[in-house]
């Protein structure tokens, strides 16, 4: 036994990070965003065993051999499904979810959309590069139309997803939306996804640098493109906060001059609401981040757990009948004997 | 007890038909249980189309109920019906050419109305045309019959009319001198808040009873006594009962809890609905959006701890392939449990078939073997479930098990077995829970004997690791592209099933004069017709041996050596050859196959004249 296990002692980046040799490209966002997971997860307070990393396939997907946690790299889109079998069975585990574009809203759109809407306790990180990167650069369903790559030469024909509308959409009870090389920012959102009870689901903007590089530039290296959505504020964005959002009489929102309109006119943002309809909007300012764009926590709501759920009914099923007795099972009503 | 003559006879086959709306199920199912408890021994075959309520009294509306029982051990559930109850012109049409000429026809003559007989594509009606001549024919009014015994009822006209099955179920129950009591009080619980409901059908029920007594019609009951069956104590199981708590036997005996990942398909739904009944075990039921997460969320509670298992037909085992496949390159314990039904693609959802099993063996991407168990019997699928969690837990690989429409849907009398008894499974669970390699972890560091990696569930401290789909390294698991390790990886989850061959019993040949020159080779639900066929050839006073594989992947380690033994190997399939194919290719011997499929069990009668005909064949 060593002193660590008699004394725990506080866990540090370090403790989370595996023998095995990062295998990104150089320079990919994927790195930015595995040390900040990293780092915030000392913060959580929760032992390293009781942690498990779930993935899919994809360049983000390789995420769990680098985590010296438990994790389980598996197949092209199932994540959320393998991910809720282990927290409907074990609550007392923190499961994470480690996908990409092409895994969790393409082969994988229907595990994706199921777990949200059954609040499995899952924090979901997607990946967004609006690429396909492990299979060398085909679109996405995330990419923007008329993309050119590999498959699609004369451009990509069908309409992307944004991925926090349809986070919204099937009703996850925290949406957020992040940027790799935002660290500050990320790891606030990774601790609070991390924090909540049920399915998280954050967006992170993550560069290709090889096959997409700059996907993200009108606002990665841009603040003064980022709305940055802070619960009972105001919505202002901007160099020095000039610009904010109203909603309209007609259910839509606008992008305005405070100046000309007064922060008294300003959407204030309510990320708490159970109706999911105004985070859609915000969703829907910018679907494609090529211009100002939210990020930050557009929703976050209570809903019951399901694996919390599943344990409630079992444990009722067994206040009211009693622990399964299997002779009895068996027998069931009629029986006969023969002698 | 009836005041009339009562004959006795040693078995009797009775089939009911009626449409799908007409309850022929229920009451096939009520007339078995009674049966059961009479102590006959019994097999039942449910046949039923795959629309829910196709056009009334249409000719693919038909649904029947067949149900043999005895004085003796049986096998089937008869070839061909002694009794036919024909609830309209299109049951009789499509259902008179299996019954044995000169027996019993019951039809509701109330049914046989022109517009019915145009729906069954009847040009006269048989009732009047003289064509049924060679048969014994009541002509029982059942539906006038049981509106008027229901005259007092409150119950709306439709209401009565839908007692009739309850009027027919009594009827049969008085023929063949089967207690009543029990499907009253069946009722009284079934309909236990509609006592209007359950007040008239048992009116029907009784009145059904009162008829055969009172009319001069029937001269005489019968009465089939109780069977000499094995001492203990028995009751009546279908196969996805037996499965189901085979599963939840298993998980019991293990100490783990139980994970079911599905989504409904026929005919395997019962298992999901059968367990999520049983919360009180810690069992859980996880209803997924589709196949795959069902298959997908079973092996994340296999990585976490539970004894896991999916259950579905072939097209669902076909969307789990790429799941399948990454646990046994994870090697952890999983039970895929496939209620086959006729393919291919939807193919016949309610039929049997036994045409899967290839796809058992080898439906994956790349060298991925794993354990494929089939069970004979409706009964047999308690323990298979069971033998199939013993293989899964001990060598940490997923395991096929293979049922069919047929062991899943049909019942027998099963002798309940004793609890402590059942192996103990716990021993095989064994989670790791120190470092096994110089103070580290290594995943895949094999058990000498067995092969089987450790199993350590999240949570445990110090034993952190991934796992994944990626090549591993042999013993440390991490992800590995080298070449030689590959080639070794592969022989290594190859050997380890090919291993599983010494720790299962050895296959046992029937062959009672020990002269037999032909070898009848079986496997899953064709057990009883082959055994009940090899009877019949023995009776002609020739030799046959018969032998039956529950494991069909590895295969017993001395089955190369029993097909040594005999000139001819026959392998009769619901299928197109899938057996007689692996064994050619195990064993180079010339097997040769009796192959139908069409969605029923085989009769003991034709496999008999194509087993007599290899006899007679070799003998020439």
């Amino acid at each position: 036994m060593t002193d660590t296990e008699t004394h725990p002692r506080q866990l540090t980046r370090k403790d989370f990070a595996s023998d095995q040799e990062v295998r990104w490209c150089p320079g990919c966002g994927d790195y930015a965003i595995l040390a900040n997971v990293q780092g915030v997860l000392p913060d959580l307070g929760i032992p390293r065993e009781n942690i498990v990393f779930v993935s899919g396939i994809g360049c983000a997907s390789r995420f769990p051999y680098y985590m010296n946690t438990y994790g389980f790299h598996s197949i092209h889109g199932r994540a959320p499904a393998i991910a809720t079998g282990i927290s409907a069975t074990r609550p007392d585990l923190k499961v994470f979810v480690i996908t990409g574009d092409g895994d969790a809203l393409s082969i994988g759109g229907n595990h994706l959309i199921h777990a949200m809407r059954r609040n499995a306790n899952l924090t979901i990180v997607l990946f967004n590069n609006q690429i396909y990167g492990l299979t060398k650069g085909q679109y996405s369903p995330t990419s923007e139309l008329g993309k050119i790559t590999k498959s699609t030469p004369m451009g990509s024909l069908d309409y992307p997803f944004n991925p926090v509308s349809v986070a919204l959409g099937a009703e996850a009870t925290f949406v957020a939306r992040s940027i790799d090389n935002e660290r500050q920012h990320l790891a606030e959102m990774v601790e609070r996804a991390a924090r909540h009870e049920g399915t998280s689901f954050i967006e992170v903007y993550q560069n290709c640098n090889i096959f997409n590089d700059g996907a993200f530039d009108a606002i990665r290296g841009n603040p003064a493109n980022q709305i940055r959505l802070e619960h009972g504020r105001p919505i202002r964005f901007g160099a020095d906060l000039e610009r904010g959002v109203v909603l309209n009489p007609d259910a839509t929102l606008s992008i305005v001059d405070v100046a000309e309109v007064g922060e008294e006119n300003l959407l204030v943002h309510d990320a708490h609401r159970e109706d999911p309809g105004l985070a859609f909007l915000l969703a829907r300012l910018s679907h494609t981040p090529n211009g100002p764009t939210p990020i930050g926590l557009f929703r976050q709501v209570q809903r019951p757990v399901y694996g919390l759920e599943m344990q409630r009914q079992i444990d009722e099923a067994v206040a009211r009948r009693g622990r399964g007795d299997l002779a009895a099972l068996i027998t069931g009503g009629d029986t006969w004997e023969v002698s | 007890m009836t005041t009339k003559t009562v004959e006795r006879v040693d078995t009797v086959t009775i089939r009911f038909a009626g449409d799908s709306g007409d309850g022929m199920q229920l009451t096939g199912n009520r007339f078995t249980s009674v049966t059961a408890r009479v102590g006959n021994d019994l097999a039942t075959l449910p046949d039923f189309p795959a629309e829910i309520r196709a056009p009334a009294g249409s000719l693919p509306g038909v649904s029947g109920f067949q149900l043999h029982f005895a004085d003796h051990d049986i096998l089937t559930p008869g070839d061909q019906p002694d009794v036919l109850v024909a609830m309209n012109p299109a049951a009789l049409k499509t259902n008179l050419p299996d019954l044995v000429p000169g027996g019993t026809l019951i039809v509701n003559s109330d049914a046989f109305t022109k517009a019915n007989l145009k729906k069954a594509r009847y040009d006269s009606n048989p009732l009047e045309d003289g064509s049924l001549d060679g048969y014994r024919v009541y002509q029982v009014p059942l539906t006038s019959l049981t509106v008027k015994a229901l005259e007092d009822s409150p119950l709306s006209s439709k209401d009565k009319q839908r007692a009739k099955n309850m009027f027919a179920l009594g009827l049969m129950s008085w023929m063949y001198s089967r207690p009543t009591e029990p499907t009253e009080r069946w009722l009284r619980e079934k309909f236990s808040r509609s006592p209007d409901l359950a007040e008239a059908n048992i009116t029907a029920f009784r009145a059904g009873w009162a008829f055969g007594e009172t009319t001069e019609v029937f001269s005489h009951a019968y009465e089939v006594p109780p069977a000499k069956l094995p001492s203990g104590r028995y009751r009546q199981i279908t196969g996805n009962l037996a499965i189901s708590y085979g599963l939840i036997a298993a998980a019991e005996r293990a100490g783990l809890p139980l994970f079911l990942g599905g989504y409904p398909i026929t005919p395997a739904s019962d298992i999901l609905h059968e367990l999520a009944r049983h919360k009180n075990f810690g069992v859980r039921t996880f209803q997924a959006e589709d196949e795959i997460a069902g298959v997908g969320a079973a092996l994340g509670a296999a990585f976490a701890g539970s004894l896991a298992a999916t259950a579905t037909s072939g097209p669902g085992v076909v969307l789990k392939g790429e799941t399948i496949g990454l646990a046994t390159s994870v090697e952890l314990p999983l039970l895929i449990i496939d209620i086959q039904r006729g393919g291919p693609s939807t193919g016949l959802p309610t039929k049997t078939e036994q045409s899967d099993l290839l796809l058992a063996m080898f439906g994956r991407n790349g060298d991925a073997p794993l354990p494929v168990v089939a069970a004979a019997t409706p009964g047999d699928c308690f323990d298979v479930a069971i033998e199939a969690a013993r293989i899964a837990l001990k060598y940490r690989t997923p395991v096929l098990v293979l049922s069919d429409g047929y062991l899943a849907n049909g019942a027998e009398p099963w002798r309940l077995p004793q609890i402590d008894e059942l192996p103990d499974l716990r021993p095989l669970v064994n989670f790791a829970t120190e470092p096994n390699h110089d103070g580290e972890f290594w995943p895949f560091l094999r058990d000498p004997e067995t092969l089987a990696r450790p199993w350590a569930i999240p949570g445990t401290p110090g034993l952190e690791h991934r796992i994944g789909g990626l090549e591993k390294a042999d013993g440390p698991g991490n992800i590995s592209y080298d070449p030689a390790n590959h080639h070794r990886m592969t022989e290594l989850r190859a050997a380890k099933i090919a291993r599983i061959a010494a720790d299962i019993p050895a296959l046992t040949v029937d062959d009672p004069t020990g002269d037999a020159r032909v070898l009848v080779l079986g496997w899953g639900s064709t057990f009883g017709p082959i055994a009940a066929a090899v009877r019949r050839v023995r009776a002609r006073g020739l030799a046959v041996a018969r032998a039956h594989l529950r494991h069909l992947n590895p295969f017993p380690a001395n089955t190369g050596e029993v097909l040594s033994r005999y000139e001819r190997i026959v392998v009769p399939e619901m299928n197109m050859g899938q057996l007689r194919q692996l064994i050619r290719a195990h064993y180079l011997v010339d097997a040769r196959g009796y192959n139908r499929v069409a969605g029923l069990p085989f009769t003991s009668k034709e496999l008999e004249q194509a087993i007599v005909a290899h006899i007679e064949e070799i003998d020439r």
